[in-house]
């Protein structure tokens, strides 16, 4: 199917068109250092070529919005070691699959025994359960805003069938305060986010004004298209040159002003806030999902006692350090040669919205 | 992982729907979005619609820079048809 009014967000002569006012507005004048927060937006700028098409005023640094990325070595081997117990199927998504533990991967636990299935969406999750009465289902709640609501909507499904063998080990993880202990941090040298469409489609732009407020930072929410990410930067531009620092969609095709209620009510009749620990940033307070009391027997965390004592991040991997926009992947020394798609150390070289992935595959 | 696709919703079965996505057709919940119905342009995101797409705010935005670039005009009034 195609969308006649969504193909002219790709319109050649468009992006020309912005990239050179973009190039006008920046011209001579201080470098901007923006960085964009999402992995679907990284790999996007990356597969469209526009990090190498911006003037040299303006710099894009990828943030730590791969949530398979930042989930730490700790929750990865645990969510391995439940799929090792006997009688559990574990479900996840397909980009955790190739993600290094500590020890193994998931897809290495499978050639040891593992039933590790992937699924495309939770309510295939549920639908394992349904299926497999004599096992207990294990899914892996990995992902921000956009994915939670549909693992709350899992949870819900699991007990109006009256299934008592679906679980979720959630290492669920909410977008506004990582952006808020980024701009705290001392080492972060960045002017603006580029904010995340389809979180902020359940978030609503309200949710970054802390951040904007607070922290004098510029935040606008964009879209997916090189035309979408061209407007968002010359707005972005716009307020740092105004000397501004407010909220402003341009993603308003999809992202409304208040969010997605529907969506949030659900993910809140689910789940709680509780600290998380993100890979190169730290314990965040409020900054994780965690499952209310009354879904504590759908629990893994609570269900399943594994031994992650072992854990530890992977020796001269500085995904950490790109995950806060501190280093990029040519300052790491195993980038191209330890450290490759088919032998990724860190997780930003294997998962489809990795930094790392992103620039082996597109930009060197 | 926050992907999300494009697609047009050709049935609905009470909180499941079936849309189209490139030529084929899926199914999809709606549960995340209650108020979807037939021939809404939905963005799916892991088997669920999390949001309409809005095409008169799409034009809209398209047009926001539209004096900036030269000869686009020709797109945007094809755009109207």
């Amino acid at each position: 199917m195609s969308l006649p009014f969504l193909d002219v967000f790709r319109n050649g002569p468009q992006v020309r068109g912005l990239l050179a006012e973009l190039t006008m507005r920046l011209e001579g004048g201080t470098t901007r250092r923006i960085m964009e927060v999402c992995g679907t937006h990284t790999m996007a700028i990356s597969r469209q070529g526009i990090r190498q098409a911006l003037p040299p005023e303006l710099v894009l640094i990828s943030g730590p919005g791969c949530p398979v990325c930042v989930t730490s070595n700790a929750d990865i081997d645990r969510f391995i070691e439940i799929s090792m117990l006997p009688g559990v199927i574990a479900a996840t998504f397909g980009d955790m699959l190739r993600v290094p533990g500590t020890r193994m991967g998931l897809a290495q636990a499978r050639g040891q025994g593992a039933r590790v299935q992937i699924v495309y969406s939770t309510l295939d999750a549920v639908e394992l359960a349904r299926n497999n009465p004599d096992k207990e289902v294990v899914f892996f709640g990995v992902g921000f805003e956009t994915t939670a609501p549909t693992v709350a909507a899992a949870l819900l499904e699991a007990r109006a069938a009256g299934l008592t063998n679906f679980y979720v080990l959630s290492v669920h993880k909410v977008v506004p305060p990582a952006l808020e202990a980024l701009c705290a941090a001392p080492k972060l040298a960045v002017d603006a986010f580029l904010c995340p469409g389809h979180v902020s489609a359940i978030i609503g732009p309200d949710a970054y004004l802390p951040v904007a407020e607070k922290y004098d930072m510029p935040c606008v929410i964009a879209g997916f298209e090189p035309v979408d990410i061209l407007q968002s930067l010359i707005m972005i531009t716009d307020q740092l040159n105004g000397e501004r620092s407010v909220v402003e969609t341009q993603y308003s095709r999809v992202v409304r002003p208040d969010g997605n209620p529907a969506a949030r009510a659900l993910m809140e009749s689910v789940f709680d806030p509780c600290d998380a620990e993100w890979r190169g940033l730290g314990v965040i307070p409020g900054s994780g999902l965690s499952l209310k009391k009354e879904f504590s027997d759908q629990d893994a965390g609570n269900k399943f006692d594994v031994d992650v004592s072992y854990s530890r991040e992977p020796k001269g991997c500085i995904c950490g350090a790109i995950l806060t926009g501190v280093k990029i992947p040519t300052d790491c020394g195993l980038f191209k040669t330890a450290c490759n798609p088919g032998h990724p150390v860190g997780p930003c070289m294997v998962s489809s919205e990795g930094t790392c992935a992103a620039y082996y595959q597109y930009e060197i | 992982m926050c992907l999300a696709v494009p697609a047009k919703i050709i049935e609905i079965e009470n909180q499941l729907v079936t849309v189209e996505v490139g030529g084929l057709t899926r199914r999809a919940s709606i549960v995340l979005l209650p108020d979807a119905s037939l021939g809404d342009y939905v963005l799916i995101h892991a088997g669920f619609a999390i949001s309409k797409i809005d095409e008169k705010e799409a034009l809209e935005t398209l047009h926001l820079f539209e004096q900036l670039s030269d000869g686009d005009s020709d797109n945007f009034s094809d755009l109207q048809d």
